[in-house]
C-alpha cells in the first residue's frame, strides 16, 4: 500500500466521526523505484487531502512536507518528492487506526484489512 | 502495447485457485480482459495517465491491465483474501504497480463519513453479476458512480440491460453498450449442470462526465 491510497481511506466504522485520515503505524515499508513524470504527479496532487499527507508523513518519519502553497505545483524539486512519497514508498505491514474509535486494522503484505466482521466472508 | 502483447501478459494471471460461490467469482478471462481494456484506451483515452479503480478485482486482471496500459495510479478492491492475495502476486509477476485494498465494497463504500470521494478518474469492473446474491451488481455499479470522475467501465448480464440503463439515467449518466460478449464460463461450482455454460455479457461504459463537475471539496489541491 502506498500513501496515496491510505490518504483515500476512511474508517468504516459507523458513526465515527472525523475518521479521516486514519492512524498509520509502519512497520516495515519498502521503497520501489519509480519512473518521474511531472505531469503524472501533478495529476495524483489533485486528488490529494494535503494536510492529511503531510502530517502522515511525517509521522512515519519522512519528510517533512512543506506547509501547501499553490506554487508548489509547478517546482520540479517538490515534485520530485511527492513523486517518491506518494509513488515509491510502500508500506508493507503495519496498522491503521480509526481516530474516533481506536479500532485497529491490520496491513499485511502490503493490503490493507478494512473489514470490520471477518464473518461477512 | 499492442493488444497481442497485453492479452500475452495477462495470461500470466492466474485467476481464482478455489473460486467461491456466493461471492461469484468467475474470472475474466485474458481474452476479453485484454480486449476491454484495449478499447478503453484506444477508443475512450480513459486509461493512459489516468487514476483507475478495479471494484471486485478478484485475482486484479483488470486493474493489473489497466496499470500495464498506462494508468497513473490504479488500486483495486476486493473482499477476498484469497484472491487478493493471488492478485497481489500476480501483480509482481507482472512487473506492474497496483495496490489492493481489503474490503466489502457496498458497506465500506456508504457515504457515511464524506466518502467517498471522487478519487478515480475511471472505474473498470467485472462486478458480480447479482445472480447469487440478487441487487449487488447495481450496489457495485452505485459505488463506481460515486467514486469515478470521467467513466465507469461494467460488465452486466444482457437480460438485465434495460433495468440497468433505466437507473443508470436515472443517476444522470450517460450509457452505451461498447460490445456483447458470449461469457463462457467453465464449470466452477456444483450447482452448474452442465460443462460449460456460456452467459450473454454487456460491456457497458457509463459516461460520468456531465453527472456533477466536481468541485474543490471533493478533496485535492
Amino acid at each position: 500500500m502506498r500513501l496515496l491510497t491510505h490518504n483515500m481511506l476512511a474508517s468504516p466504522v459507523k458513526g465515527a466521526n472525523n475518521a479521516f485520515p486514519l492512524k498509520l503505524v509502519c512497520e516495515k515499508k519498502e521503497v520501489m523505484e519509480a519512473d518521474f513524470d511531472a505531469e503524472m504527479v501533478k495529476h495524483l496532487l489533485s486528488r490529494v487531502e494535503y494536510d492529511a499527507l503531510r502530517a502522515t508523513v511525517e509521522s512515519i518519519g519522512e519528510g517533512p512536507l512543506p506547509v501547501w502553497d499553490d506554487g508548489l505545483k509547478e517546482n520540479e524539486d517538490f515534485l520530485r518528492q511527492m513523486h517518491h512519497i506518494l509513488l515509491e514508498i510502500h508500506v508493507i505491514e503495519g496498522e491503521l487506526e480509526c481516530p474516533a474509535s481506536g479500532r485497529k486494522f491490520k496491513i499485511s503484505d502490503g493490503i490493507p484489512n478494512m473489514l470490520i466482521n471477518e464473518e461477512e466472508v | 502495447m499492442k493488444l497481442k502483447e497485453l492479452e500475452g501478459f495477462l495470461q500470466t494471471v492466474t485467476p481464482f485457485q478455489n473460486p467461491k460461490v456466493m461471492l461469484e467469482q468467475y474470472p475474466t478471462s485474458p481474452h476479453i480482459a485484454s480486449r476491454m481494456l484495449y478499447a478503453i484506451d484506444a477508443t475512450f483515452d480513459d486509461l493512459d495517465g489516468k487514476i483507475v479503480g478495479d471494484l471486485g478485482c478478484g485475482c486484479g486482471v483488470l486493474a493489473i491491465g489497466a496499470n500495464l496500459l498506462g494508468s497513473c495510479y490504479t488500486v483495486g478492491f476486493d473482499v477476498d483474501t484469497d484472491a487478493l492475495a493471488q492478485a497481489h502476486e500476480n501483480n509482481t509477476d507482472c512487473e506492474a504497480e497496483v495496490d489492493f485494498v481489503r474490503c466489502d465494497i457496498p458497506s465500506y463504500f456508504d457515504g457515511e463519513n464524506g466518502f467517498p470521494r471522487k478519487f478515480f478518474d475511471t472505474i473498470v469492473m467485472n462486478p458480480p453479476f447479482g445472480t447469487r446474491k440478487k441487487g449487488v451488481d447495481m450496489e457495485f455499479l452505485k459505488v463506481a458512480f460515486q467514486l469515478a470522475r470521467g467513466s465507469v467501465y461494467s460488465l452486466h448480464k444482457t437480460s438485465t440491460r434495460n433495468h440497468i440503463l433505466k437507473t443508470a439515467s436515472s443517476w444522470g449518466a450517460k450509457c452505451e453498450v461498447v460490445a456483447e460478449l458470449r461469457f463462457d464460463i467453465p464449470n466452477m461450482y456444483k450447482h452448474h449442470k452442465k460443462r460449460t455454460q456460456d452467459v450473454q455479457v454487456d460491456f457497458l461504459r457509463f459516461d460520468l462526465s456531465q453527472v456533477s463537475s466536481p468541485s474543490e471539496s471533493d478533496g485535492g489541491v
